[in-house]
């Protein structure tokens, strides 16, 4: 990794000279670098738009400028070195950020054309609507059944146990895992192996109904069979949601995703369709990651 | 450094390996010796204490064949209660004991073996008799309360072979003591006054059941407050306050309040229960309002602690899924939480009950001889107590005050066993 980062520095420095010459904005330049993302950043049938974003922690200018769009029925993949900022942009989605006390975020996400930081916007709804599954699976110390029937009880969901015990099974059929825990609902969660902790998570989340799904590394901590299952998942719950995955693998994201978004110290570099991104990059640092020179 | 150069890494490793084995032998020596130490000063105090404490639970009784006459009685055979229980149950107890001794007839002889008696002896004589009137005109043998003098010398704590001036009992009380248990009438029994009654000048009628009743009132009214107060104050601390320099402030002077000595807490609730709210002396409301400020710095720390054991990957998943801050913190984070804070209030509580100082300040040291109904009467505290039989001149006190602390002490342990039996029992559900 050390060498990794030393690379990247290297080659960050030759970054600014074709983005400069096509900001001309020569006041403004020399104080602050700014640069142009490679590629069309905007999608049809967009969910959600994100239009200059940056994210401070403290002093710390995490994210720079990241326009993006993250549309239905498609999984984008959002990937990059460590510390590049992809995290950081997830969590900007449904506000998680938020919980950081030293976390900034200006500029402007649109969930359905409303602002998602704007001051009428309900951070509960928002996460209601954009559900989030994470990188360590993180099931509650509870049931299978409470884990999935959560979000649908302190929602208001389901109004008879009925309707809940309907949306707790094709939440987790939708996951997968119906057929594996359909005799153990009232065994707590924590006692599935890693992979199905984390198809219970996604049955979690999708028990809310939302509209988008953020995924945040959500397969670094489980083995190849596993990772295999969820993401033939992924594939499947891209027919009903706009899906965003963090990944480390580049093998991943080239399989699951349509669109990848590729970060680079916080700035997005490029964006694009995965196949064209992964068989004809247009940006060297795009080029130098995905084939493998850093990260 | 003459050595010449190292060889190999090998023979560098080996040069210093003794050097560090050797360390690490010591310090195990040093900890084990250390240890053992502590272990022993623990065995000497459990031996002191329970050699000194054990015979408290039983007390000295003479069996005597009392006659209860029904013209002393009962003269009217009104068997009326009033009749009943003011009549004189002494004279005829000591008719009894009289009655062995037929050849004591001078009144200071008489005055002396009455002593034998303790005043117990006739108090109890009359419950027997209010509890069943029946046995008015028969002869019951009864093991009647002997004095706590001739306990403790049957006891042994008072030698007999002391000069009759420097001891509480003279030579002719020894031999009537000495005839008596020739015909088999001394025999120690279990001590029900221990464990059923409050304090009294008599040590032979004195118990702690009025300072535990007390003590019981003064953790009710401690636990009540201190407990959902700390707790919420924690959550709001760890959850919800924002981080800044009020809540540094906040912080810092909570850890200190920990650390403040408990009779300047006892000071506190003197000047501003006592003398501002105007609540009353010596009760364990105002003893449990003081050991609830004690005690509440111990809890708030505890439950911060807890709160931040919880892993933020639970309050992410249920953030993730829409839940409110507060329903996050209720659902999941207090759930979770809750075994490391009930552990924390209960070392609290414990601590609490070992309390004496602050109490002395908001006078529950006085002398409660009934036992308190309600957490407005006056009561005493076990430690308390303690400390009032350690001040006690008579003989029979000593031991009793070894016994209080050995009840005060099953107490904390059981509190502290609980502790740690909820610790274990919900511990790592993450």
């Amino acid at each position: 990794m050390d060498s990794a980062d030393a690379k990247s520095k290297n080659v960050s420095v030759s970054v600014p000279k074709p983005d400069e010459s096509s900001q001309a904005k020569p006041g403004q330049a020399a104080a602050k670098k700014e640069y142009k993302t490679v590629g069309d950043y905007t999608a049809a049938n967009a969910v959600m738009e994100a239009r200059g974003v940056d994210v401070y922690y403290g002093d710390n200018h995490a994210i720079q400028k990241v326009n993006l769009d993250i549309a239905l029925n498609q999984v984008i993949a959002l990937i990059g070195p460590s510390g590049c900022g992809k995290s950081t942009f997830l969590r900007c989605l449904n506000r998680m950020n938020d919980t950081i006390e030293s976390a900034r975020v200006t500029g402007e996400i649109k969930l359905d054309g409303e602002d998602i930081y704007a001051r009428d916007m309900d951070v509960v709804m928002l996460r209601a609507r954009v559900g989030m599954v994470f990188q360590k699976p993180n099931p509650f110390p509870k049931s299978v059944y409470d884990n999935v029937a959560y979000g649908p009880r302190i929602h208001g969901l389901a109004t008879d146990r009925a309707s809940l015990d309907e949306i707790v099974q094709t939440s987790l059929e939708r996951a997968g895992l119906w057929s594996e825990v359909r005799d153990r609902l009232e065994e707590p969660g924590t006692g599935l192996s890693g992979g199905q902790q984390q198809r219970l998570c996604i049955a979690r989340t999708i028990a809310v109904s939302p509209e988008v799904i953020l995924m945040d590394e959500p397969c670094s901590a489980l083995d190849p069979i596993a990772t295999a299952r969820i993401e033939d998942l992924i594939d499947e719950l891209k027919q009903n949601y706009a899906i965003v995955i963090v990944t480390h693998s580049m093998q991943q994201a080239a399989r699951v995703s349509q669109r990848t978004a590729y970060f680079h110290l916080g700035k997005l570099i490029e964006v694009g369709d995965t196949d064209d991104i992964f068989t004809n990059p247009r940006h060297k640092l795009t080029e130098d990651y995905i084939t493998g020179r850093f990260g | 450094m003459n050595s010449p150069a190292p060889r190999s890494l090998k023979d560098v490793v080996a040069r210093g390996l003794k050097r560090r084995y050797r360390n690490e032998q010591t310090f195990r020596l040093l900890g084990m010796s250390a240890l053992a130490a502590g272990l022993a000063f623990l065995a000497f105090f459990f031996y002191t204490l329970i050699g000194n404490g054990y015979t408290a639970f039983q007390q000295t009784r003479f069996l005597l064949d009392v006659e209860l006459d029904e013209d002393t009685i009962d003269p009217e055979e009104t068997r009326a209660g009033e009749v009943l229980a003011r009549a004189n149950y002494l004279g005829l107890v000591r008719e009894a004991l009289g009655g062995l001794f037929p050849d004591v007839t001078a009144r200071g002889d008489l005055r002396a073996l009455y002593a034998l008696l303790s005043p117990g002896a006739a108090l109890e004589l009359r419950e027997r008799v209010l509890a069943d009137p029946a046995l008015i005109g028969t002869t019951q043998r009864i093991w009647v309360l002997a004095d706590d003098d001739i306990d403790m010398v049957v006891k042994g704590h008072i030698e007999r072979d002391l000069e009759e001036s420097d001891r509480r009992i003279t030579d002719r009380q020894l031999q009537w003591l000495d005839s008596l248990e020739a015909e088999h009438r001394v025999e120690l029994r279990f001590n029900r006054y221990f464990f059923t009654a409050g304090a009294s000048s008599d040590p032979e009628l004195a118990g702690i059941w009025s300072a535990t009743v007390g003590s019981f009132f003064m953790l009710l009214v401690t636990l009540a407050l201190s407990f959902p107060l700390g707790v919420a104050t924690a959550i709001y601390l760890e959850e919800f306050a924002p981080r800044n320099r009020w809540t540094d402030l906040i912080e810092v002077n909570i850890n200190n309040l920990a650390a403040v000595p408990s009779i300047v807490f006892g000071l506190l609730g003197l000047a501003l229960f006592i003398n501002v709210f105007g609540l009353p002396r010596s009760a364990p409301l105002v003893g449990g309002l003081v050991l609830s400020l004690m005690t509440l710095p111990v809890i708030i720390i505890a439950s911060r602690a807890a709160l931040t054991a919880v892993p933020p990957s639970i309050r992410e998943a249920a953030l993730g899924v829409g839940a409110s801050k507060m329903q996050m913190v209720l659902h999941h984070v207090l759930p979770l939480a809750m075994p490391g804070m009930l552990t924390g209030t209960i070392i609290g509580m414990a601590r609490a009950l070992g309390e004496s100082a602050p109490l002395l300040m908001i006078g529950m040291v006085a002398f409660i001889v009934d036992v308190p109904s309600s957490p407005l009467d006056p009561a005493s505290a076990l430690p308390v107590q303690v400390f009032l039989w350690a001040d006690s001149p008579e003989r029979a006190f000593v031991e009793r005050t070894s016994a209080a602390i050995i009840v005060l002490l099953v107490f904390l342990l059981l509190m502290n066993a609980t502790a740690i039996l909820l610790r274990k029992r919900f511990e790592r559900r993450f």
